[in-house]
C-alpha cells in the first residue's frame, strides 16, 4: 500500500513538472500568437482585432504570470481547456481532441497491441530454438528495421504501394470523404483500407523491439534452474517452452508493453503526418505550426497522463501478481 | 531507492571483462555486425570530412541545372525540383547529420554519466533527488517536448537542435548507469581502494569508470541513434533551419514541393536511405555490445552463471 502511495505521489509530482515546463515554455520563447495570426491573416484583420478576440477566447497575455499559471493548473484540472486559438480559430479544444483521439487510438493502439503480440511469438520460438534459422537471420534484420527513421518506411510503402501501382491503397486521410460515415460496408472498408498503410509502417519499425527483447529474455530464462529442473523431469518441450520459459521471460516486458500504451497517443506524429492522418499526433504539429497555446497544452497534458496512467497500472499489475514484489512494498 | 520501477529493470549485465581501449576493439573486430556498423560509420565520416572527394559539385544548394533531371553520368541521383544536384545535397548533407549524431549523443551521455554516477555516489537525499528528476524526464514523451521546444527555441539552429536533443536523450542512460554504478558500489576492488585512503573523485574516475566502459558505450550508441532519428524527423516536420545542409533539410524540401507525387522519388528516398544507414551503423554496433556486455547473448558459448 505504502507502495502504490509512494508512486501516486510520483505520478502527481510528474504530471506537475509536465505542466510546468508546458506552460512556461512557450512564454519563455519567441514568437506569439498574435503575431503568427497577423501572418496568417495576411494583415487583413487588424492587430488590436486579433488580439481581442484572442483576449476574448481566454488568451491574456498582459496578466500576471503567477496569476495566469495558477488558472491554468486549475483548468487542466477540470476540463476546462479553452478555445483554440490556432487554425481551427474558436474551436472547443475539448471538441478537437475528441474528434482526432478514436482515429489515433484506432489505429496506432490496435496496431501497437499486433506488434507487441506478434514480436513476443516470434521472440518466444526465435530464443527457444536457439541458434536455429529463425534465431540467425530474424535479429540482425530487425535490428536493421528498428532503427528506420519510420516516416521514411512509410514514404516507401507510399511510393511502392500507393503511387507505384496506380493508387491500390490510399495514402491520404482517414476515409474516403465522399462516403458517409457510418456503419456500413462501404465506410468500414475505406477505414480499413486507409490504415493499411500507416498500420503496416508502424508495425514495421515496432516489432523488431519486441522480438528482440522477448528472445533474449527467452534466453537468459532458459538458463534458469526451474527450467532444467521442468526438463530433468521429462515435461514436453512445448509446455516447457510455453509454461516455464516464456511465461517468466514475457514479465519484463509487460512493463515495456504498459508503456508503449501510453506513448501511444503521442508516439505516430510523424505517420500521421506523413499520412496527413488526422489523428491526435497530427493535431498536435497543426498547433504546434499555429501557436495554439490552448490546443498544445491540452495535447501535452494528455500524452503525460496517459504515460502515467499506464505506469501507474503497470505498478498495480506487477504487486498484484508477483508476490516477492508486495513483500518488498 | 524510490523510483525504479520506471522502465524494466536492465539486465543485470556482468561487469565487462575487458578492459578500455584493446579490449573493446579486439572485441568489435571480432563480431560481423559491429564490423559492418563500424565500417558504415567510417566511410560517413570520411564523406563528411572530405565532401570534396566525392563530388565535383560546390554549392550543391544552389539552383544550377534543369530541375527533375533523371539520373544520369552527370548527375548520379538527378536533379531536384528546384533544380539542385540530389547526390551532391547528399554528400554535403553528411556532416550536419553525423555532427548531430556524435555531439548530442556524446554530451548526452556525459550527462547520464554525471546524473547516474553521483546519483548512485552520494546517495540519500541527492540520489533520490537526481533519481526523481531522472525518472520524471524519463516519462516525459520526448517526441513532443522536442517538437514543442524546437519550434519555440526559434527556427532551429544547429545549437538549438543540439540542445533540445540533450536535454530529452539523457534519462535513459542515467537510470542504467545508476543502476551498473549502485551494483558495482560495494565491490571488493572499490573497498580496498577506499582503504587506502583514495579521494573519491579518484574512485570514481578512476577505478569505477573504466568498469563501466562497455555500459558506457552502449550509452553512447543508443543516445546516438535517438539522436539521428529524432533530428531527421524534426527537420523533416520543418523545425530545422531550413537552408542548412543535412539529410533532414533534404527530406523536408523533397516532401515540400511533393517529391514522391511529381516524379523525383530520389530526393526522399535518398537522404531517408543514408539517415536509415547511419541509425542501422549504431544499432548494429550497440546490439554486438549488447552481446559483449550480456555474455548470455552471444552466438556461441552458453550462459554463465552469476558474474
Amino acid at each position: 500500500m505504502r507502495f502504490i502511495l509512494r508512486r501516486l505521489g510520483f505520478f502527481l509530482l510528474t504530471l506537475w513538472a509536465a505542466l510546468t515546463l508546458n506552460f512556461f515554455i512557450p512564454r519563455f520563447m519567441p514568437g506569439d500568437p498574435v503575431d503568427a495570426l497577423v501572418v496568417r491573416t495576411r494583415g487583413r484583420v487588424s492587430r488590436d482585432a486579433l488580439e481581442q478576440m484572442l483576449t476574448s477566447f481566454g488568451f491574456k497575455p498582459d496578466q500576471n504570470v503567477a496569476v495566469q499559471y495558477v488558472d491554468y493548473l486549475g483548468h487542466m484540472f477540470t476540463g476546462n481547456w479553452g478555445r483554440s486559438i490556432g487554425q481551427t480559430l474558436g474551436e472547443p479544444v475539448t471538441k478537437l481532441i475528441g474528434g482526432a483521439l478514436p482515429w489515433t487510438l484506432g489505429l496506432v493502439g490496435i496496431t501497437t497491441v499486433l506488434a507487441f503480440v506478434f514480436g513476443t511469438l516470434i521472440g518466444t520460438v526465435s530464443g527457444w530454438r536457439r541458434g536455429g534459422a529463425l534465431d540467425a537471420i530474424l535479429p540482425p534484420i530487425f535490428v536493421i528495421t528498428s532503427a528506420l527513421p519510420y516516416f521514411w518506411v512509410g514514404l516507401l510503402l507510399i511510393l511502392v504501394f500507393s503511387q507505384g501501382t496506380g493508387g491500390w491503397l490510399p495514402a491520404n486521410f482517414n476515409y474516403d470523404t465522399t462516403i458517409v460515415p457510418g456503419f456500413s460496408p462501404g465506410f468500414v472498408g475505406s477505414v480499413l483500407s486507409h490504415a493499411v498503410l500507416p498500420a503496416a509502417t508502424l508495425l514495421i519499425t515496432t516489432i523488431g523491439g519486441w522480438i528482440l527483447t522477448m528472445r533474449n529474455n527467452m534466453i537468459t530464462t532458459l538458463a534458469e534452474d526451474y527450467v532444467r529442473m521442468a526438463r530433468a523431469k521429462g515435461l514436453g518441450s512445448r509446455r516447457i517452452m510455453y509454461g516455464y520459459a516464456a511465461r517468466n521471460a514475457i514479465l519484463p516486458n509487460l512493463a515495456g508493453f504498459a508503456m508503449s500504451l501510453g506513448f501511444v497517443i503521442s508516439g505516430a506524429i510523424l505517420i500521421e503526418y506523413v499520412f496527413n492522418y488526422p489523428g491526435i499526433g497530427y493535431l498536435l504539429y497543426n498547433a504546434v505550426q499555429n501557436v495554439d497555446y490552448p490546443l498544445m497544452q491540452a495535447l501535452f497534458m494528455l500524452f503525460t497522463v496517459a504515460v502515467l496512467v499506464a505506469l501507474l497500472a503497470v505498478d498495480i499489475a506487477t504487486v498484484w501478481l508477483d508476490p516477492r514484489a508486495r513483500a518488498k512494498g | 531507492m524510490t523510483t525504479t520501477a520506471i522502465t524494466a529493470p536492465p539486465p543485470e549485465k556482468a561487469p565487462a571483462r575487458t578492459r578500455a581501449g584493446g579490449g573493446l576493439w579486439r572485441a568489435v573486430r571480432g563480431n560481423r555486425k559491429a564490423m559492418a556498423g563500424a565500417v558504415i560509420l567510417l566511410v560517413f565520416t570520411v564523406v563528411a570530412a572530405f565532401p570534396g572527394l566525392f563530388t565535383s559539385v560546390d554549392h550543391p544548394d544552389e539552383a544550377n541545372f534543369a530541375p527533375r533531371l533523371a539520373p544520369s553520368t552527370a548527375h548520379l541521383l538527378g536533379t531536384t525540383a528546384l533544380g539542385q544536384d540530389i547526390y551532391s545535397q547528399l554528400v554535403y548533407g553528411t556532416r550536419e547529420s553525423l555532427v548531430i549524431a556524435v555531439v548530442a549523443g556524446a554530451l548526452a551521455t556525459v550527462l547520464s554519466v554525471i546524473v547516474g554516477v553521483s546519483a548512485a555516489y552520494l546517495g540519500g537525499l541527492a540520489d533520490d533527488l537526481l533519481s526523481l528528476l531522472t525518472n520524471v524526464v524519463l516519462v516525459i514523451p520526448a517526441f513532443p517536448l522536442v517538437i514543442i521546444l524546437a519550434k519555440y527555441a526559434g527556427k532551429g539552429s544547429l545549437t538549438v537542435i543540439l540542445a533540445v536533443l540533450v536535454l530529452t536523450g539523457w534519462s535513459y542512460g542515467a537510470n542504467q548507469l545508476r543502476a551498473q554504478a549502485l551494483s558495482l558500489r560495494n565491490r571488493d576492488f572499490l573497498e580496498s581502494a577506499r582503504v587506502r585512503g583514495e579521494r573519491r573523485s579518484y574512485i570514481i574516475v578512476c577505478e569505477v569508470l573504466p568498469t563501466m566502459t562497455s555500459l558506457i558505450v552502449a550509452n553512447f550508441l543508443g543516445a546516438a541513434l535517438y539522436s539521428v532519428l529524432s533530428a531527421a524527423g524534426l527537420q523533416f516536420l520543418g523545425l530545422g533551419d531550413p537552408n542548412s545542409q543535412s539529410w533532414g533539410t533534404m527530406l523536408y524540401w523533397a516532401q515540400n514541393q511533393q517529391a514522391l507525387q511529381t516524379g523525383t522519388p530520389l530526393w526522399s528516398i535518398a537522404p531517408g536511405l543514408c539517415v536509415a544507414l547511419l541509425g542501422v551503423a549504431f544499432a548494429l554496433v550497440n546490439y554486438a555490445f549488447d552481446e559483449i556486455g550480456n555474455p548470455a547473448l552471444r552466438p556461441v558459448r552458453r550462459r554463465r552463471k552469476g558474474a
